[in-house]
């Protein structure tokens, strides 16, 4: 395998793990809030949150450009200091995390939709406040489905391209991944390479929705006495 | 720990979907039923008292603890109620076993370690729980779960036990086996009850007071042998029966 192939392959790996990391935990909330809760324009959020599924990623990227630009709402102008993000690994996690991100809230919503409210009262009636029912009784009780949201979210910041090429580019050992490199080796015609990193997406995607059915399938863990 | 049984004071308005849940009443007893046919407001009461139902007005008192004053805005939350609710199905923790659930509790039982370990040992005792502590709650019996359920409460060391038609998931024998269970813990622990019913036998069994609903309102109240002959309410049970009369045949 040519080095761009591997370089591309540990990119994408860091990136996508990125990526996951950084959207887990607000997407959780998120989704913890559309499951749960009742507010004034929970619409308005929740179309916000889905909007990256249906606008054209590179449209995604572009609002990130801008925001980050100098002159943006998140540039070095604004933010006193340049967070050197544009043209980096960094951007591509930022890109690929905005992109993951309705989908993992969706999974996840549907997750906490899927946890009986009742067992969260029963919760509360034995003792617990709303923040130790949500760690001890919520969360356990939809560990799997939020993994299976993880992993799905993964899957889309590996596959993620257009929104990522806008932001970071697409720099051979800096910011290419699996998806730019596809992309490269097909319009230069190597065909040796663009057959690998084929090779190397399948194998991931096959491992992902795998470990996803799996979750799906498997039964519940059960915690033994705290 | 021998002491009276605390005074009940119950004051609750609660708009539900065809009706008002307008209940009021006061209650020393150690055992008070709540009798209705189904859909007569019996499981929003129990709700409210254990501070599940965020919409109910009114007041709320047990001893010196008030619950609920809403003429005050105050709403005490469920967590600080100290209340031992066991519901119809039970509702055990999926991902626990036996032990984890009756330990969900525990937390805020008096006496620190060793007081909340004596808790759940005499609750063990009681319920003969020991056997299936490891057990995984999948595996057990609907009359073994509703023990758990209530050795889950028990553990907790509630200041009022709400139970919600306990015995109504299970077949006619399993009640019988689980019914003694609910005497033994109303002898043994000094915690008073609420029990929530649509079978007489239940009621008359366990009950040293009761209130009868019907659409939301009491309709009868006294002590059950008194209550349960009453004509109208023998006429709500027969209802409920299916005995009522020519619109309810099948």
């Amino acid at each position: 395998m040519e080095n761009t192939t591997l370089d591309a392959l540990r990119l994408t790996l860091v990136v996508a793990s990125a990526a996951t990391l950084l959207v887990i935990m607000p997407a959780t909330a998120l989704a913890y809030l559309l499951a749960r809760s009742e507010f004034p324009l929970k619409n308005v959020l929740s179309a916000l949150v889905g909007l990256p599924l249906v606008l054209p990623p590179t449209a995604v990227g572009y609002l990130l450009l801008e925001s980050f630009a100098s002159d943006g709402i998140l540039g070095s102008g604004r933010l006193g200091f340049d967070p050197g993000i544009l043209l980096t690994w960094k951007a591509a996690v930022i890109a690929s995390a905005v992109m993951a991100l309705p989908l993992v809230v969706r999974t996840a919503k549907v997750t906490f939709e899927g946890v009986d409210p009742r067992l969260e009262m029963m919760a509360r009636t034995l003792g617990h406040g709303r923040l130790s029912t949500f760690f001890r009784y919520t969360l356990p009780l939809a560990s799997r489905g939020l993994l299976a949201a993880a992993i799905l979210g993964f899957t889309r910041a590996v596959g993620e391209f257009g929104a990522t090429v806008t932001v970071a580019g697409n720099i051979p050992g800096r910011t290419q991944t699996l998806a730019s490199a596809i992309f490269t080796a097909q319009q230069v015609g190597n065909h040796r390479e663009a057959s690998s990193l084929l090779v190397i997406s399948l194998l991931i995607g096959f491992v992902a929705i795998l470990s996803s059915e799996y979750l799906a399938r498997k039964k519940p863990e059960h915690h033994h006495a705290r | 720990m021998k002491e009276a049984t605390e005074r009940l004071q119950v004051r609750i308005k609660l708009p539900l979907d065809s009706f008002d849940l307008d209940v009021a009443f006061d209650t020393s007893s150690q055992a008070t039923g709540v009798f209705g046919v189904s859909g007569a407001g019996k499981t929003n009461l129990l709700r409210s008292i254990a501070g599940l139902e965020r919409r109910a007005r009114g007041y709320i008192r047990l001893g010196e603890a008030v619950w609920l004053d809403s003429s005050r805005r105050f709403f005490l939350r469920p967590e600080h109620r100290f209340v031992g609710y066991v519901p119809q199905d039970g509702l055990l923790f999926p991902h626990k076993n036996v032990r984890g659930n009756l330990l969900a509790g525990t937390h805020r039982a008096p006496g620190g370690r060793n007081g909340q370990q004596s808790t759940f040992q005499s609750v063990c005792k009681v319920l003969e729980l020991e056997p299936f502590l490891e057990r995984d709650i999948a595996t057990l019996s609907g009359g073994e779960k509703q023990r758990v359920a209530l050795g889950r409460a028990l553990c907790s060391a509630p200041r009022l036990l709400l139970l919600d038609e306990p015995l109504a998931s299970l077949d006619v024998a399993l009640r019988g086996k689980v019914l003694p269970f609910l005497r033994r813990v109303r002898e043994e622990f000094d915690i008073p009850l609420i029990l929530v019913s649509h079978e007489p036998a239940e009621v008359r069994a366990l009950c040293d007071d009761m209130i009868v609903l019907e659409q939301g309102r009491i309709v009868a109240r006294g002590q059950p042998r008194e209550v349960l002959t009453q004509r109208h309410v023998v006429s709500l049970i027969e209802r409920e029966k299916g005995w009522g009369g020519p619109w309810e045949q099948e």
